[in-house]
């Protein structure tokens, strides 16, 4: 589904709409209810920065032009045309990401993974990127609950020091919980050390994909196809 | 009957110790050469003049001896620093010994022993956070059994039959994040429990439990029929589970008796830093 999105041409809105009534139906199909993937998509809402650029350097179809000073920079029809698309595009996209998410247990993700062939050592690594985050998180939290906890106001004292005095307090902090992670790091290995790991990953045979999933995934292929070439050919384009 | 010495000095109990009768400073007791098993049993975990420095020269193990039984319950006490946790993890090779020798259900603790040693020594460590590093439940109890190469359908019988011995059957499917800290320290045993070991040791198994989650641990500590190695500061633990005490100081075992002997010696645990249930 994303690739598909991400190949839709340029100013393909209608073939953007119709991809986003299907998430929508999607996930209200999942009980996630209609509208909760498309607010939480806003999340990725700060990345579009980096395609703001693209309205101000497109030569083509110039729309009129601000002044900044010593700067004049002309707003490009197409340039705002290719951004408008970029920014629904990956407003839908991170829907679709966030409907596999919601819907999938991880360790399910992590078989599918698995059973795509990805190498071992990779899965695993996200795996343990999983299981961790929650608690580097955790850490992080009682470390700035501590600076909280320290950081109060003298009476009529201005507080909170300068700038270049917080950044280094904050740089300490990330610097602590690193060697807090790397310490953790080697209480694991020691921990799977002391259960017979010596290296190499095994893994069970987790339950293997039914025909009936491999035709589902067949049948859902084919129908993004469809709808990618008919993006291409006929459905309508601003 | 406790001594406050260097080890070297005195001979620790040879004999044969039927659980909470520990003799201390006894001579040899006769071992009939045909009961060899009944000689190994006494002796499932020897230690023998036990060294060992750190990388960076601090030396953690100043010449250990120790015998514990088949099925005996050992409390390992000591202040911060004493060596206790790195004892423990000589105790299945994880850190090797400087001088000395270690063995285990007589085998010696060495790179060849070395699979069968850590199936013989299930270890649990004080953060169930470090001990379960697998996405599930399942996978994490599973871990053990797959590294030894246990066929799959044994893999799961054992799962089963571990995660029921703690009390956490049907968490299989769960998330090990969302399992409280008592949760979690019984899924850490069964960890190891799935592996069948013969000795367990357990680092600081009460930390962070609530009075619920301490008593369930400690009725847990007392279901099991293993030789367990707790090394604890909680004595009130020691007090009602334990028969025999270990106390170590600067890498030393500093005395050894039953815990009624060594909790009952004021001036023993003021000297070492450690106080009365």
């Amino acid at each position: 589904m994303i690739v598909v999105i991400t190949l839709l041409p340029i100013g393909a809105y209608a073939a953007l709409v119709i991809a986003w009534i299907a998430l929508t139906a999607a996930s209200t199909v999942a009980r996630l209810g209609p509208l909760r993937l498309s607010r939480g998509a806003f999340i990725a809402a700060p990345f579009l920065l980096a395609a703001l650029p693209l309205i101000f350097v497109r030569p083509e179809a110039p729309l009129g032009s601000v002044d900044l000073g010593p700067l004049r920079l002309t707003i490009s029809g197409e340039g705002l045309r290719i951004f408008t698309t970029i920014a629904l595009k990956s407003w839908l996209s991170v829907q679709t990401a966030l409907l596999l998410t919601f819907t999938t247990p991880f360790h399910d993700l992590l078989d599918a993974l698995r059973e795509l062939r990805l190498p071992r050592i990779m899965v695993a690594i996200i795996g343990f990127m999983y299981r961790y985050l929650a608690v580097l998180g955790e850490e992080a939290q009682r470390l700035m609950r501590a600076r909280a906890a320290r950081s109060a106001l003298a009476e009529g004292g201005a507080g909170g020091g300068t700038l270049v005095w917080r950044a280094r307090v904050t740089g300490s902090m990330v610097g602590s919980l690193f060697l807090r992670s790397y310490e953790r790091s080697e209480r694991i290995y020691a921990a799977m050390q002391a259960r017979g790991f010596e290296g190499t990953f095994r893994h069970m045979a987790g339950r293997s994909v039914r025909r009936a999933e491999w035709l589902a995934f067949a049948i859902v292929v084919g129908l993004l196809g469809a709808f990618e070439l008919a993006a291409h050919l006929w459905l309508p384009r601003l | 009957m406790t001594t406050d010495a260097d080890p070297h000095r005195h001979e620790h109990a040879h004999a044969h110790p039927v659980r909470g009768e520990h003799v201390h400073g006894h001579d040899h007791q006769h071992v009939d050469p045909g009961d060899v098993d009944a000689d190994l049993e006494a002796r499932w975990v020897e230690i023998e003049h036990l060294h060992y420095a750190y990388p960076d020269g601090f030396e953690a193990l100043r010449g250990i001896d120790l015998r514990i039984a088949r099925g005996e319950r050992v409390a390992l006490v000591g202040p911060n620093g004493a060596g206790k946790s790195t004892l423990m993890l000589h105790l299945n090779g994880i850190n090797r010994p400087g001088h000395g020798s270690l063995h285990v259900a007589g085998m010696t603790v060495d790179r060849r022993n070395i699979k069968r040693i850590r199936a013989e020594v299930g270890l649990v460590f004080q953060d169930p956070d470090d001990q379960l590093f697998s996405p599930t439940v399942f996978d994490d109890v599973a871990f053990g059994p797959l590294h030894m190469g246990v066929p799959p359908d044994e893999i799961h019988r054992r799962v089963e039959r571990a995660l029921e011995a703690v009390g956490m059957g049907g968490f299989e499917r769960r998330l090990p994040s969302h399992l409280s800290i008592g949760q979690r320290k019984r899924v850490s045993l069964a960890t190891v429990l799935s592996m069948d070991p013969s000795v367990l040791v357990f680092d600081e198994p009460s930390a962070g439990l609530d009075p619920r989650g301490r008593r369930q641990l400690i009725e847990l500590l007392r279901s099991l029929s293993q030789t367990v190695i707790v090394a604890t500061h909680d004595m009130r633990l020691v007090a009602d589970v334990l028969p025999r005490t270990i106390v170590m100081d600067e890498g030393l075992v500093v005395a050894d008796g039953t815990t009624v002997e060594i909790l009952g010696d004021a001036a023993l645990l003021e000297r070492h830093g450690l106080e009365r249930p």
